[in-house]
């Protein structure tokens, strides 16, 4: 997993709520297993009916290379689709600070390296106001090692994660590595658990 | 240590924990993993890109479901861009050792239906599937967790899901069902009470007489739409009916195992003492028959009620709901009822089981669909669609003007190319509404199958309980 420590770009501002995976990633217009991801990052609501560009904010020029995407309530709800990740990281967005964001997409965020950020209160509203306001003249940065987001006029803004999220980003740990230490804790859980339970442990087919 | 009682979140969560790793997060054994073609391909090639192996193949199953047509007499071609995951999940699924519920299997059919059918899910089991409909099982008791790809992979290879422990709440189902409603109903009217974000951070608990009296398959149905309440996972307390269902089904323990299985079930329940993180009430007596109105499915209201006028709404929540009434082409303030429809899907992990199918065909038998009107029964599974058709089922249907399909998820998210038209108003048993899911412009109504069924015959929003 690719690290994340800092960032620097355009701050793209979509301040609506309930903004679900479907919309981030709509798999029906996909081609194929593997999709230009980036391309496909809100096509539907990108396109006129006819196909072609309307006036999504992702359609302006200075959001060409946006690096982070600013929302509001609950982003990211709906589908487990990991691909709606894909699809923001496939334009260059490595960061998405909503006020709140959904279980399942907050995962997968983690999981390739896109940093979550929940912030809420009068800050979020300030923030949601500088970066329309700048509207990606100028970029905005993300500094995790210091959990801060910093707007361009020098302003900054403090924001929460936990210790062992922030880690797994900074240092791009492999997941699985990690579990992998415990293997001896999974073959035990496993010896008892069959010992204790068998059928649990056991998927037979009694049909066959 | 002071005895505190603990939720049946608790004691299944608990029963599954491996270990604590460093970074704070829980190992949380994985007992049955179900795989489907949309997002199994993938995580099979990155796995064999890291020269890592699948650890438990023999608890991992994979089922063909999203990108497969539903066409009678179908194949992997039936639908062009299908095939090509068709293909990968067998070719992963082959060379990891997976059983794989292909086309043509008497057992193939929508992940979130075969598990419970066929039993490979239990009470007390954890249930991981790369979708955030896997909460669907939470109706036998069992804890599931939807995920993405990464998760997917981990759990392939290490049998393990790594979470910080959720918080629990308890939603309690009072009062009694009238006749016309069931479990689609409750889980609408609760998604309506909670918000499509309430749940978020929290593991469910349903409970209450309403959720007891609920038959499986309706506890299916109203667990499936935990997610869209904001959870991961839902469930309900397993019970003499659960044991019941589970009985005998290809993948249940039998024999002595049966037994030693019940008394471990029977410990599956949440301690009197025992306290939530947060609780709340649902009354569903008086419970209209539900409907949505808008574009999330928390703008839901009764079949005999209006939609919503924004004018009469706080000012921040006025946009969305301005939105939505003209994404559906509704009027502020206006009846639902009496609206046309242009199409009806009965289907999906929500709403595609036996009773569904039963009641839909009950209220369709000797009418014909509208004029106008697209009408599809697809079942849930393979299972289910002989089930029916022993029952004349299919007959019903069809005599009626339906499609009467092979099982799948068809239209419910359209990965397999199954969508309506730009503009369509389409009454339809899955759970989600939003813009554009069931195709571009699509104005989507979640409702029940008996809602469903009536529409069709009708041509419009019909209020079942006036026939
Ligand atoms: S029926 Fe719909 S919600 Fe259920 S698994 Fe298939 S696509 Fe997902």
């Amino acid at each position: 997993m690719q690290p994340f420590t800092t960032l620097s770009g355009p701050a793209m501002p979509m301040i609506e709520d309930d903004i679900n995976t479907d919309q981030i990633a709509p798999l029906q217009l996909a081609k194929g297993l593997s999709p230009d991801w980036g391309e496909l990052l809100f096509k539907r609501q990108r396109m006129n009916a006819d196909g072609s560009a309307n006036d999504h904010v992702l359609n302006r020029l200075q959001y060409q290379k946006p690096a982070i995407l600013l929302a509001n309530e609950n982003f990211g709800c709906g589908s487990s689709r990991e691909s709606a990740v894909w699809c923001l990281t496939g334009v260059g967005i490595r960061c998405v600070i909503a006020r709140t964001i959904a279980d399942i997409f907050r995962e997968n965020c983690l999981l390739n390296g896109l940093l979550p950020i929940e912030l809420s209160g009068e800050a979020m509203g300030r923030l949601q106001a500088l970066v329309t306001k700048i509207d990606g003249a100028q970029p905005f940065c993300v500094d995790l090692p210091e959990q801060i987001v910093c707007a361009p006029g020098g302003e900054t803004f403090v924001f929460d994660i936990s210790g062992s999220d922030k880690t797994r980003l900074i240092e791009g740990l492999d997941e699985i590595g990690l579990t992998m230490k415990h293997e001896a804790e999974i073959t035990a859980w496993e010896a008892q658990m069959f010992a204790d339970m068998p059928w649990v442990q056991e998927s037979r087919d009694r049909r066959r | 240590m002071s005895h505190r009682g603990r939720t049946l979140f608790d004691k299944i969560w608990d029963r599954h924990l491996v270990g604590h790793r460093a970074d704070g997060r829980e190992l949380i054994y994985i007992d049955r993993h179900v795989l489907h073609d949309l997002h199994a391909p993938h995580a099979f090639g990155k796995l064999a890109q890291a020269g890592r192996k699948v650890r438990r193949p023999d608890l991992t199953f994979s089922m063909q479901d999203h990108s497969v047509s539903v066409q009678p007499g179908r194949n992997d071609d039936t639908y062009a861009e299908g095939a090509a995951f068709i293909r990968a999940m067998r070719k992963g699924s082959a060379e990891n050792g997976v059983r794989v519920f292909d086309l043509g299997d008497p057992d193939q059919g929508i992940s979130h239906v075969v598990a419970p059918e066929l039993g490979l899910v239990l009470p007390g089991a954890t249930h991981a599937v790369p979708d955030s409909h896997a909460c669907t099982v939470g109706g036998l008791g069992a804890l599931a967790f939807g995920c993405g790809t990464t998760e997917l992979e981990h759990i392939l290879a290490t049998q393990v899901i790594t979470l910080f422990r959720p918080k629990r709440l308890r939603v309690n189902l009072l009062g009694q069902l009238g006749a016309d409603v069931a479990g689609k109903d409750v889980a609408l009217a609760v998604i309506a009470k909670l918000g499509v974000s309430g749940g978020r951070g929290f593991a469910i608990e349903f409970a209450g007489p309403v959720a007891r009296a609920l038959p499986i398959e309706g506890r299916l149905t109203l667990c499936n739409l935990t997610i869209e309440m904001g959870s991961r996972s839902g469930f309900i307390a397993p019970d003499a009916a659960t044991f019941k269902w589970i009985k005998g089904r290809p993948f249940a323990p039998h024999g002595a195992q049966w037994d030693q299985a019940v008394a471990y079930w029977l410990t599956l329940f949440t301690d009197e003492d025992a306290v939530f993180d947060k609780e709340i009430d649902v009354d569903c007596s008086h419970l209209a028959p539900q409907i949505t109105w808008g574009t999330e499915p928390s703008q839901v209201i009764g079949i005999d009620g209006r939609v919503p006028d924004p004018a009469q709404m706080d000012m921040d929540k006025r946009g969305a709901v301005e939105r939505a009434i003209a994404y559906m082409g509704l009027e502020a303030g206006a009846s639902i009822e009496g609206l046309p429809v242009n199409r009806v899907f009965i289907g999906s992990c929500t709403n595609s089981r036996l009773p569904d199918l039963e009641l839909a065909a009950r209220l369709v038998k000797g009418r014909k669909v509208a004029p106008g009107v697209t009408a599809w029964a697809v079942p849930g599974s393979s299972q289910v669609k002989r089930d029916a058709e022993a029952l004349g089922l299919d007959r019903i249907f069809k005599d009626a003007g339906f499609m009467w399909g092979e099982s799948g998820c068809s239209m419910c998210a359209g990965t397999n190319g199954d969508m309506g038209q730009a503009g369509e108003r389409v009454l339809s048993t899955t759970n989600r509404n939003f813009e554009n899911r069931q195709g571009r412009g699509v104005r989507t109504h979640l409702v029940g199958p008996a809602l469903a069924a009536i529409a069709a015959v009708t041509g419009r929003i019909t209020d079942v309980r006036k026939l």
